[in-house]
């Protein structure tokens, strides 16, 4: 069984944010980059499944910079066996990124496309939706736990006011929520042996995906904060400012 | 102009999110109609009550019933070319369906958007809600998920008709198997008036309990907690409060031993009046909190007890 995890480059989850001046965008100049932590789940994931003898192959995906390259080598050194980089220098929009998803499904065709159910830049919580709408497959989206067996992954998925348990037949897409698992850290030997593991590089072209932008961003801006209040002394102090002068109680 | 807006119920109930992505397409402009997919008559004819509404909708499946996403697909693409802009909260189930409609409908989705500026250009959090994008669709038809905590539900009085929706043909490769929902007689995190909420300096499960429980009895209030403390394992997951949990916006939040992570902070901003209890007085959450109280939550938090029994709490 083969499965295809795409993993994305974002600013890492530790830097703070800074909105630019000009607010045209958030400033990522010679910020840390990391992995999205949510796609750092689905390749654990996925490894796990090879681990378990479940999945055979592994191929991690990731459409961006010629840097996204040391992204696709994390993948590697956590136990991926080989690695695409679709290379553009653009921002893909999440409509973008689905279809040349789906244009790699399509030459590809993996059993199952585990992946992150957002990425920590945009926030979008979209792009396995729209790949499974698409490829007309069934998505389980927010997994918590994942079991696959006989053509069917059956998943365990985070859901308002608790979880909720569906089958899918196979091919599927699944995203990845926090508590799926907690992904392991390379070790030296393996981000060594992951140097040489292949990795392709092709240009955003050649998938022939129409990846125009259809959304225009007219300005980024820093959010409106909350002031700091007071100290209170007491408890009684409290409950008494939130009766009388909150009116919240 | 016409805006479809997709109910949240469960089952039984319509959930105050609906209303409040009304109010969302109510500043769309146009026709407001909306489509509760599975859930009893009772829903509809609720839904039919908001003002504001032309018609309900109300399609009704076993594979609805449960909420399965390809089949509130298959109810929902025949009327799509009725709407030029399709809606719903941004709940685990709307943020499971749009995307997936917006992409057969080759549609460029937004999600979780907290203010419509006009038809085509809305405001939407980005890294955790410490940036917000304006963006403008070019697509001739919107799909958003609404963030609901930050739009007030629209009023009641309205007559709208419901009318019948085919179900649709679902595909058979998704199966619904069971589903684990914990009913804890408290308000519902998302929608209650007060959240007392606890951090990981309360060190274990059962201290959270103890320390937590009497005092959201107290107050008729919904528990909520930071990561930190379900990673730890001292709260069930459903009750993260945070840009990656729940976004809450309760007239009171009490932090009960949380420091104030970002993502937290984020995920309580629109709370009109944040309490803050910790030791460390440099802590973030103090940052924020209309009251601080610096100190240690084991004597504190008796104090407040006692304090609200004299208030009559």
């Amino acid at each position: 069984m083969k499965l295809l995890v795409p993993v994305k480059r974002v600013l890492d989850f530790n830097v703070k944010v800074r909105v630019k001046a000009d607010r045209t965008g958030v400033d990522l100049a010679n910020l840390k980059m990391s992995m999205n932590p949510f796609d750092e789940i689905a390749v654990e994931e996925a490894v796990r499944l090879k681990e378990k003898g479940v999945a055979t192959e592994i191929l991690a995906v990731s459409i961006g910079p010629a840097q996204a390259q040391d992204t696709l080598r994390t993948a590697m050194a956590m136990g991926a066996d080989r690695a695409l980089l679709i290379q553009t220098d653009e921002d893909l929009q999440p409509l973008a990124v689905a279809k040349a998803l789906k244009a790699i499904v399509d030459q590809e065709k993996p059993d199952l496309v585990i992946m992150g159910k957002q990425a920590i830049d945009g926030d979008n919580n979209a792009v396995g939706q729209m790949l499974a709408a698409l490829w007309d497959r069934p998505q389980a989206t927010f997994a918590s736990k994942l079991d696959v067996a006989g053509g069917v992954a059956t998943v365990t998925r985070e859901i308002d006011g608790g979880l909720q348990t569906i089958a899918v037949d196979l091919p599927a897409v699944v995203t990845a929520d926090l508590r799926l698992n907690e992904p392991r850290f390379a070790s030296l030997p393996n981000i060594m042996k992951a140097r040489k593991k292949p990795l392709e590089i092709k240009p955003l072209a050649d998938l022939g995906a129409d990846t125009a932008p259809r959304l225009a961003v007219t300005q980024v801006a820093e959010p409106e904060g909350r002031k700091a209040g007071i100290k209170v002394a007491s408890a009684e102090d409290l409950v008494a400012r939130l009766k009388n002068e909150a009116g919240v109680l | 102009m016409a805006v479809l807006v997709i109910a949240d119920h469960d089952g039984a109930h319509l959930r105050e999110t609906t209303a409040k992505t009304v109010t969302a397409a109510l500043k769309i402009g146009g026709d407001v109609d909306v489509a509760v997919l599975g859930g009893s008559f009772a829903v509809a004819e609720a839904a039919a009550k908001i003002a504001g509404v032309r018609k309900v909708r109300h399609a009704q499946s076993d594979a609805l019933g449960h909420g399965l996403v390809e089949a509130e697909e298959a109810a929902l693409l025949p009327v799509a070319g009725d709407y030029e802009a399709i809606l719903a909260p941004a709940t685990s189930a709307g943020k499971n369906l749009i995307p997936r409609l917006a992409a057969r409908l080759d549609v460029a989705p937004l999600s979780d958007v907290t203010a419509v500026v006009d038809a085509k250009t809305f405001e939407r959090p980005i890294y955790a809600g410490n940036a917000v994008e304006t963006v403008k669709t070019q697509d001739a038809k919107v799909l958003a998920t609404i963030r609901p905590t930050v739009f007030e539900a629209a009023g009641q009085g309205g007559s709208a008709a419901v009318e019948a929706l085919a179900a649709g043909d679902a595909p058979a490769y998704s199966r619904f198997v069971s589903q684990d929902t914990v009913s804890s007689g408290r308000p519902e995190l998302g929608a209650a008036k007060i959240v007392v909420s606890g951090g990981r300096a309360l060190g274990s499960e059962e201290e959270f309990k103890a320390v937590l429980e009497p005092l959201a009895d107290k107050l008729g209030a919904a528990i909520g907690a930071s990561r930190a403390a379900v990673d730890a394992g001292y709260a069930p997951n459903d009750y993260q409060v945070g840009q990656t949990g729940k976004v809450v916006a309760p007239d009171l939040y009490i932090a009960i031993g949380i420091s104030g992570a970002i993502q937290h902070l984020a995920g309580i901003k629109d709370a009109r009046v944040i309490v803050a209890i910790n030791t460390d007085p440099d802590a973030p959450i103090f940052g924020v909190a209309d009251y601080g109280l610096v100190g240690d939550y084991k004597s504190l938090v008796p104090e407040l007890m006692a304090e609200l029994a004299k208030v009559g709490r």
